[in-house]
């Protein structure tokens, strides 16, 4: 193997306080960066020093570090969960940067959003927008036998592939408008593609009128959501949607 | 020493449950709202028990450090999750899953336990076919399956290497469902602090509202926790970085045995060390040995690139080792025959990784085939190693992933403090020493979905629980106990980092208590860890106040980790035998395998809390009748 090769970088990171704070970026170099190392393992280096010389270190949401629990996330020059298409931040390894870049990362940014510390923002509206309708109603205990209903499989990868998301709001972050079209279109999408989510048709209307709520903007096609997406979900998503909250609109 | 009880119902074991159903009492309806229940976390387990619960009109009070339930750690799992449907015809049965667990677990499980947990499988399916979650489908519409170690059958359902996330956004949103209908109440960036015992019940726990810092008091009729397990005593592991033992822990200090804290399962197929800035290690699915090959050169010092070493110059330890199983052997005889490889210099280039080789596979049933199996596995590996899994094959090594171990219960998931109950793997219940693949989601759901919503009201109904609220003596003094500990880690201001600690235990636990284990490593970690717990609480640094502060939340959890690596030692210590994933050099067979001791070890250790002092050991006999012991073989 190959010695591992290093990187030393210019970071300008977002520091912010608290919710109300105005928040300012500070310079920092980061120094001998092995290129094999996560974008985040490379935050634990300057985190660690910042720590041993008594700062306090950058905060950042994290977890799974592999991709799938969709806390983590940030904007890394200008692009939510920086420059590699189809993965999160956490999945974002340091060879895809040269020696002696500048690297400006600050948090997902939406009114809808609101940063709690540093690159940490509240996502809980999120979790709202899914309390109005983003489940299959079935008490447990009364489900029938599971291969009772047949689905096709076309429609079945598709409900799949919608329901890849992971609720990280790398697509708010790129949204001009801020706008959870593309969150909210993949619950929707997942569950009316099955048969066992046709049943509630509300939920398509309660959903949006939820991220409408909660001060998300509307989708004005700039496609940039499905760009940013870790998980590659598609706008067509957001078209079904529409379509469905027409439809149920309309019937009434 | 004490004999804990099962407290099982007599019966043959596949009659247990029905009858135990219809034996435990019932709390009426309209009883139900004034019953006040909190549930600590909010993975697999935590989840479907909140839905379930809200669904039966409990009022439920869950609890998360993630800032969303959806979060939880329940989501990484990659692979499946088992179910005894026999949709293959091959031959599979709840008898079936039910031998196969309990010969997984290397007989220290608990029969009673693991039979209820095969038959709720099926229904598991069902339900969360209902709810939603896309499995994979055949052409037909019908559902596929696909196999896993251990077993002969193809029982594993999957959704793509994303079952566990599909699962638990079932069960998250189940639970929304009910946060909607106000049957739940989620408190979300909320860390269980401390256990409350009133009148020698689990009456409510201590909370840290993470955002402003804050110490909160909770009240209720019964605590559940469901909060995961303690691989991360290990530093490294394929666990989420936040995943900890501190609720169970806590919760253990107060009172709760610890059962069979020794039995981790190191897992086989994960991406190797790179180097010491490494945060976490990364699981590549069992479901990859479905397809892939697992081999090393035949000889040692063979230091060519895979595609030049002929075929003849390599070894497919596993296939010719176990010829019936393959390479789809239980996790921990994959793991130890990697280690045995290593050990004898044929690793790759030397070091600590072995082949997993799809080429085969690729050649037999096309790279389509295989990227529609595993396409986000081989991505994910290419993303962290920077090298192409379909072109040359993967590199392995295995890795700390679960812990069999966890707070005793009994069988209706009762620890030993009345009124805490313990869900997933959080509890020790059903995987004995070894948990085979695809186990760890049936389990959680298992617990949450349809045991826990059955026995606490059998908790209810056959006990008087007088009214407690946070006014109790005992809530300000776990609360106070909780903020000195805050405010001395605040206050230390060493010149160490929380990770420092974390990386030292870790390193020390993982060469003794990891894979191989014996007295002498053994009694070495139990002097050295008291030593790096001292230097802890002397001199580490832990920036910022007591608000919303992400390396106090870390150090907190990495004390309690430094407190439990001792008691995962001592009973390591204990155990003078070999079984699944605890493997004493000292005791194994002529052929390097587990060798156990059933005149002297077939019992649970639970161990109980001894301030100040070594914890002391309390045993539950294990009885194997339906199942009957014998040395394992996969041969």
């Amino acid at each position: 193997m190959a010695e591992d090769k290093t990187i030393t970088l210019t970071l300008k990171v977002w520091r912010q306080k608290n919710a109300e704070d105005k928040g300012h970026f500070e310079i920092y170099k980061a120094k001998d960066i092995n290129e094999n190392m996560s974008f985040l393992e490379m935050l634990d280096v300057i985190n660690d020093t910042l720590t041993l010389n008594n700062q306090t270190p950058i905060a950042f949401d994290h977890d799974c570090r592999e991709g799938i629990c969709g806390s983590c996330g940030a904007m890394v020059n200008g692009v939510a969960h920086g420059p590699v298409s189809g993965v999160t931040l956490c999945q974002l390894h340091m060879r895809s940067f040269n020696d002696g870049d500048t690297v400006v990362i600050e948090p997902f940014r939406a009114k809808s959003l609101p940063v709690i510390q540093d690159l940490v923002i509240d996502r809980t509206a999120f979790d709202r927008i899914i309390a109005k309708g983003g489940y299959i109603s079935v008490k447990t205990g009364s489900a029938p036998e599971a291969n009772d209903t047949p689905i096709e499989k076309k429609k079945a990868d598709a409900s799949f592939d919608a329901a890849a998301c992971i609720g990280c709001s790398a697509c708010v972050a790129a949204c001009p408008n801020a706008s959870a079209s593309l969150f909210v279109s993949a619950k929707v999408s997942h569950l009316v593609l099955l048969p066992q989510g046709h049943a509630e048709k509300k939920r398509v209307v309660q959903m949006v009128d939820q991220m409408d709520k909660e001060g998300f903007g509307g989708c004005s096609n700039a496609y940039q959501c499905q760009a940013a997406c870790p998980k590659e979900i598609k706008v067509e998503n957001i078209a079904r949607m529409n379509r469905e909250y027409i439809k149920e609109k309309s019937i009434r | 020493m004490a004999k804990l009880k099962s407290n099982e119902p007599s019966g043959p074991v596949s009659e247990k449950w029905e009858k135990h159903k219809f034996d435990m009492k019932l709390v009426n309806p309209a009883n139900k709202r004034k019953l006040k229940i909190i549930v600590v976390g909010t993975g697999l387990a935590g989840a479907s028990a909140s839905a379930s619960l809200g669904e039966l009109g409990y009022n439920v009070h869950t609890f998360t450090y993630h800032e969303s339930a959806r979060r939880a750690h329940s989501i990484a799992a990659q692979g499946g999750i088992n179910a005894a449907k026999n949709y293959c015809n091959d031959g599979d049965s709840v008898q079936r899953l039910f031998f196969d667990t309990v010969k997984g677990g290397d007989f220290r499980a608990r029969e009673a336990n693991v039979h209820r947990l095969a038959e709720n499988s099926v229904k598991i399916i069902d339900h969360c076919v209902a709810q939603g979650v896309p499995f994979a489908r055949e052409y037909g519409g019908l559902l596929d399956n696909r196999s896993f170690g251990g077993a002969q059958v193809s029982r594993t359902f999957y959704a793509k290497g994303q079952t566990g996330q599909q699962l638990l956004l079932g069960a998250y949103q189940a639970m929304m469902k009910e946060v909607e209908a106000k049957t739940v109440t989620l408190h979300t960036r909320a860390e269980m602090m401390d256990l409350v015992v009133v009148d020698g019940k689990a009456r409510g726990i201590i909370v840290r509202n993470l955002l402003t810092g804050e110490l909160e008091k909770h009240a209720a009729d019964a605590v559940v926790l469901a909060t995961g397990g303690y691989g991360n005593v290990f530093y490294l592991s394929t666990n989420a970085m936040a995943c900890n033992v501190t609720s169970t822990w806590r919760a253990h200090k107060k009172g709760a045995y610890f059962a069979n804290p020794c039995y981790t399962q190191i897992h086989p197929t994960c991406i190797p060390v790179k180097g010491d800035y490494q945060s976490k290690l990364t699981l590549m699915s069992e479901s990859l040995r479905n397809d892939g090959r697992v081999w090393v050169p035949n000889a040692v010092g063979d230091h060519r690139p895979a595609k030049d070493i002929p075929e003849d110059e390599r070894d497919y330890y596993l296939e010719r080792k176990y010829p019936s199983f393959g390479n789809l052997v239980p996790r921990d005889l994959a793991s130890r025959n990697a280690k045995e490889q290593t050990d004898l210099g044929k690793g790759i280039n030397g070091g600590l990784a072995v082949y997993l080789d799809f080429a085969d596979s690729i050649k037999r049933l096309g790279k389509d085939t295989i990227e529609a199996r595993y396409g986000n596995l081989f991505d994910m590996y290419q993303q962290i190693t920077g090298t192409n899994p379909y072109e040359s094959p993967m590199m392995i090594y295995p890795a700390v992933h679960y812990t069999m171990g966890g707070l005793w219960v009994d069988y209706n998931l009762e620890s030993t403090i009345p009124g805490l109950h313990v869900l997933g793997e959080a509890n020790f219940s059903d995987h004995g020493a070894n948990r085979l693949g695809a186990s760890a989601l049936m389990q959680g759901l298992s617990d949450g979905y349809f045991i826990i919503p059955n026995t606490i009201g059998h908790y209810f109904g056959s006990n008087d629980l007088g009214k407690v609220t946070t006014d109790a003596p005992e809530f300000d003094e776990a609360l106070n106990n909780v903020q000195e500990k805050i405010n001395q880690l605040v206050n230390i201001k060493g010149s160490k980092t929380v990770d420092h600690f974390h990386r030292e235990l870790g390193l020390l636990v993982w060469d003794k208590c990891g894979m191989a284990r014996d007295k002498a490593g053994l009694e070495e970690a139990l002097k050295r860890i008291p030593e790096i717990r001292d230097e802890f609480w002397d001199n580490v640094n832990v920036t910022g106040d007591g608000q919303f502060n992400q390396t106090l939340e870390k150090a907190g959890r990495v004390a309690d980790f430094l407190e439990f690596g001792e008691l995962m030692c001592q009973d390591a210590l204990h155990r003078e035998e070999s079984c699944g994933g605890h493997f004493r050099t000292e005791h194994q067979t002529k052929e390097g395998e587990a060798l156990r001791n059933d005149d002297d070890f077939c019992f649970v250790s639970g161990w109980e809390y001894n301030e100040g002092k070594k914890a002391k050991l309390n045993t539950e006999d294990l009885t194997f009748k339906d199942v009957p012991l014998s040395q394992r073989s996969y041969k």
